[in-house]
């Protein structure tokens, strides 16, 4: 018969032997050997702390009053491993790349490393651990009873075991969850002692159960058959309860905070994952495999009212197998004491890190991060915080009394945890989650879970059972277990059903309605888009002073030999000559993660805040930049269209200034012309003045003739500078109309006497009188000049035999049309453009002319408001002169 | 399909058709997101079976048993294969970003 005094030597020197595995793994580790420390099966096998003593005896327990319902817990985990691939592969990615060191740190870093949200989830992970962590003081304490029950010599106090049970958990996790502060709060020792006692467990548990089938059933087929003829032979799970814990317990392995700690923290290798996703879901079915055969020998055997959770001990007792019962209670104390050590590490850090050392900061605010060595406080928080989560935990079981209500702690924790859910799938897989909606979603569902599942399964302690039977105030649809009059559910169902409902749709309405602050927009498209790039956000800018005080803070956060470390890395990969790098952004970013591995994100980030101090560029600063460039790009802008401006008024004023040239070159060419044609009658009139002068017996019949030829020419003189002067008046626009009424018959009459007086040549002039019955208001003298004009060429020019001008008048729409045509052979085409220029003649000069004629014609009616144009296809010359029946100023 | 897996490096039009290897690589994550549906599907088939409460005969708790493991098993097998075959396809696809280079 195994004495108690047995029991407790074996479980001593196990407990030395996990102390030696985990300081030898520590070494190990610290020294760089030991790569399978590291390797996948270690990983999956951490993960099993998954399976605690709740698990170990409770299962058989579970199975014995309902039946298969126990396998839900695993088949909810298995569901989340075989989706490894979209699921934890990027929460794993994310932990990593973050450097996060809890889950309170992964939701606040998310949110924008918000510390009340991790202050929530901490507080919430603490009310959900406590409880659990006395259910495996319990469980412990229970096994010892039973062996104490079996050896009535050894001395055994309930409440005295217990304090040292947990006292001993409480030196195991600080001696080896707080050694270090390590870069990525890896725990070698812990992990590989953990994997060692999953083993332990397992094994223990296939022995119990491979005896219990072969040994006393008698083989697989007779079990078989007893399992059908035993009380719970036929299938009875509810179904809401069903598809509930599946779910739930598959919310909670992914939430719990050990879960967390020794599946994202503690992972050495993204790879890891794609083992373990096959593997650790066999372990959890051989964990349960022979369960229900337990269950069914132990309902056969056991006395009626024997605690059904015990089978596991109390089956190889009865049979008188003390070493397979002491291998059993070998494997609940492993599954108890690790799930505690994690636990107590993982809600340690998370206290220390979002609890204390935001307090201790604040308290050092203005002295810089200079004074003290945060090392030690930081390691000082943690120890105190396990040893406080312990006590915790203790009184907890001491006040519940370590009865039957502990057993349903486990579903309470696991719909407490599942809590945080909305907001981490949310922000893994949604960018819009906002840190608003996170805290929306996290108040809601943790006060409806305080509200329906803790307070009433207290047993009347916090809440008197009157609320529970007629609601707060007599508010029946407030009962907290038949929330809006829904009664007749699982109490855990209606809990995780409405909290869990709520907090998503208050997570995605506050999320939708808020807006988050630039810092959580940058990080929750780090979270989704994790795989698109790992780099945390830049908000560091410092100078070469602050990498001293940096790195004080550095040797005092990760110890001098890893700071000097780093610092050297990093001086080096800068590629400066001295052994303090640059404070650039992108080293203070690695820095921040550096040390955000040991004391989290918001504490680092407040850290390099108070050392960089005053030239740290928040984002908000940055985005003040962008604003800044945003106006400068439409400053540039504005300058762009300026230039463009300029450029289209220097391009028109070098064409005015061409024009100008041109002109200019036009009035030299007029100039030279019109001394030329000046030039010309002088020299005649010189030439005879000075025959006239110098010829001695000239006849009068010469003299006569030569003086004609003066005056001829002086004649011609006159009219070409009349002319001149004429045209330079309309040019200029200084000539005076003035402006009378008469008709066109009438102007033409005179125009065609005074053109036609005197002459040699016979021109006839056809007309039709009755069409020149038009009224006109215009300067009628001026029109006159021009119809004489344009009957005087006809006169000269005309070469038919007959010269016959015609001249036809119509009243188009309130103008004028008067064409003059003749017969004759008309101006080539090529001549065209050029007869309404100065001095421009055609063929040779008949008849003296300027050349001024048509030009002031052209001028004189531009003054009058109308114009003249050439006709072609006439038969001759013919001419189109235009103009308005009222003469009115605007035409100027 | 996930962004981060049909994402083509930008400016460049992607072409209608994949290599056979970066195909197969596609069919297999998709492979990876069904897997669970399929668990799902086969662990919600106990919540059609009778209490043996009415009037017909319940399932026998032996054969629920049987039924589960053996679904169990199937996953396991499945997430297995999968494994492999995801690391066989990382073999030619190492290009993910190296996250932690100067953190040893």
């Amino acid at each position: 018969m195994a004495t108690l005094n047995i029991l407790i030597l074996v479980c001593l020197g196990y407990v030395v032997l996990l102390f030696g595995v985990a300081f030898a793994a520590d070494r190990m580790a610290a020294a760089g050997r030991g790569a399978w420390l590291r390797s996948p099966l270690v990983y999956t096998l951490s993960l099993s702390i998954y399976c605690t003593a709740w698990t170990f005896y409770g299962a058989v327990g579970n199975a014995a009053r309902s039946g298969l319902e126990f396998v839900t817990i695993y088949l909810g985990p298995t569901l989340v491993m075989i989706s490894w691939w979209w699921g934890l592969r990027k929460l794993v990615r994310v932990g990593r790349s973050q450097r996060v060191t809890s889950i309170a740190d992964l939701i606040s870093s998310r949110y924008g490393k918000s510390n009340t949200l991790a202050i929530c989830v901490t507080i919430l992970a603490v009310l959900g651990g406590t409880p659990y962590i006395a259910l495996q003081l319990q469980s412990i304490t229970l096994s010892f009873s039973i062996f104490a029950e079996a050896d009535p010599t050894g001395l055994y106090r309930e409440g005295s075991s217990v304090f040292w049970v947990a006292t001993g958990l409480a030196v195991f996790a600080i001696l080896f969850g707080t050694r270090n502060l390590d870069v990525n709060e890896r725990h070698h020792g812990v992990v590989t002692a953990i994997a060692l006692e999953s083993v332990v467990k397992l094994f223990a548990l296939l022995a119990v159960g491979a005896f219990v089938v072969w040994g006393i059933a008698g083989g697989v087929g007779p079990m078989m058959d007893r399992i059908d003829a035993s009380e719970i032979g036929q299938w009875n799970v509810d179904a809401g309860r069903w598809t509930t814990f599946i779910f739930l317990s598959a919310a909670a392995f992914v939430c719990l905070p050990r879960m967390f700690q020794v599946m994202v923290v503690e992972n050495a290798d993204e790879g890891h994952l794609r083992t373990a996703a096959w593997a650790f879901p066999l372990y959890l079915l051989l964990m349960s495999l022979f369960v229900v055969p337990i269950a069914v020998v132990g309902l056969d055997l056991m006395p009626e009212g024997s605690n059904p959770d015990l089978f596991v001990l109390t089956v190889p007792l009865s049979q008188g197998n003390d070493w397979l019962a002491m291998l059993s209670f070998i494997g609940g104390f492993s599954s108890a004491t690790s799930m505690v050590i994690v636990t107590a590490m993982a809600l340690s850090t998370m206290v220390s890190n979002h609890v204390v050392m935001p307090i201790w900061l604040s308290t050092q605010e203005g002295s810089g991060s200079v004074s003290g060595d945060v090392r030690n406080v930081v390691l000082l928080a943690r120890r105190v915080s396990i040893a406080v989560i312990m006590a915790l935990g203790y009184y907890y079981y001491r006040l519940s009394g370590g009865g039957a209500a502990l057993a349903s702690i486990g579903f309470i924790a696991f719909a407490g945890v599942s809590q945080i859910l909305p907001a981490l799938v949310g922000g893994l897989f949604w960018r819009g989650a906002t840190r608003t909606g996170a805290l929306a979603g996290l108040t809601v569902g943790f006060l409806l879970w305080v509200y329906t599942l803790l307070l009433p399964g207290m047993d009347g302690v916090l809440m008197p059972e009157t609320v529970l039977q007629n609601g707060p105030f007599g508010l029946g649809w407030l009962r907290p277990q038949a929330l809006f009059g829904i009664e007749g559910m699982d109490p855990i169902v209606h809990t995780v059903m409405w909290s869990l409902s709520l907090n998503t749709i208050a997570f995605c309405i506050a999320s939708l309605l808020s807006f988050p602050s630039p810092l959580e927009r940058l990080q929750g498209a780090q979270f989704v888009n994790v795989y698109d790039h790992s780099v945390a956000p830049r908000g560091w800018s410092g100078s070469v002073a602050q990498s001293e005080d940096l790195m004080i803070m550095t040797q005092r956060i990760l110890g001098a030999g890893p700071a000097q470390e780093f610092f050297q890395a990093e001086a080096e990969q800068q590629g400066g000559r001295s052994s303090l790098p640059e404070p650039t952004p992108a080293f203070l970013e690695r820095l921040e993660r550096e040390l955000s591995g040991s004391v989290g994100a918001a504490t680092a980030h407040a850290m390099i805040g108070q050392i960089v101090g005053g030239s740290s560029v928040s984002v908000e600063d940055l985005l003040a930049v962008a604003d800044e460039s945003a106006q400068l790009l439409e400053y540039s802008s504005q300058l762009e269209v300026k230039s463009a401006e300029l450029t289209r008024t220097a391009r028109q004023l070098r064409e005015a200034n061409a024009k100008l040239t041109q002109i200019s070159e036009q009035k030299d060419s007029f100039l030279s012309q019109v001394s030329h044609e000046l030039r010309t009658p002088m020299t005649s009139i010189r030439a005879f003045s000075e025959i006239m002068r110098d010829t001695e017996g000239l006849s009068g019949e010469e003299q006569t003739r030569y003086a004609a030829i003066i005056h001829d020419e002086a004649l011609r003189l006159t009219r070409l500078l009349d002319d001149l002067l004429d045209l330079s008046v309309l040019e200029s626009g200084r000539v005076n109309l003035n402006v009378g009424d008469d008709t066109l018959r009438s102007v033409l009459d005179r125009a065609v006497s005074s053109a036609l007086a005197g002459s040699s040549r016979a021109l006839t002039v056809r007309r039709s009188k009755t069409a020149e019955r038009i009224p006109l208001q215009t300067d009628l003298d001026r029109l006159g000049q021009v119809f004489i004009n344009l009957i005087s060429n006809a006169k000269k020019y005309c070469d038919a035999d007959e010269p016959v001008l015609t001249i036809s008048a119509h009243d188009v729409g309130g103008q004028v049309v008067i064409d003059f045509a003749d017969n004759g052979s008309g101006i080539p085409p090529e001549a065209r453009s050029m007869v309404f220029e100065k001095f421009a003649r055609v063929g040779v000069d008949k008849a003296g002319g300027a050349g001024l004629g048509l030009a002031i014609c052209r001028e004189i009616m531009q003054r009058l408001g109308g114009e003249i144009t050439y006709l072609p296809g006439q038969g001759g010359a013919a001419f189109r002169v235009r103009l308005p029946m009222a003469y009115q100023q605007a035409a100027q | 399909m996930s962004p981060d897996e049909d994402r083509k490096p930008s400016g460049v039009r992607p072409s209608l058709f994949l290599e056979r290897q970066s195909y197969r690589r596609r069919r297999l994550s998709d492979a990876a997101r069904l897997m669970p549906f399929l668990g799902a599907a086969l662990l919600a088939i106990p919540l059609l079976w009778s209490d043996g409460q009415g009037t017909q005969e319940g399932v026998s708790l032996s054969s629920a048993i049987f039924y589960i493991f053996t679904c169990w098993a199937v996953m396991i097998v499945a997430s297995l294969v999968f494994g492999f075959a995801a690391r066989r396809m990382a073999g030619h696809d190492e290009s993910e970003p190296e996250t932690d280079r100067w953190q040893r």
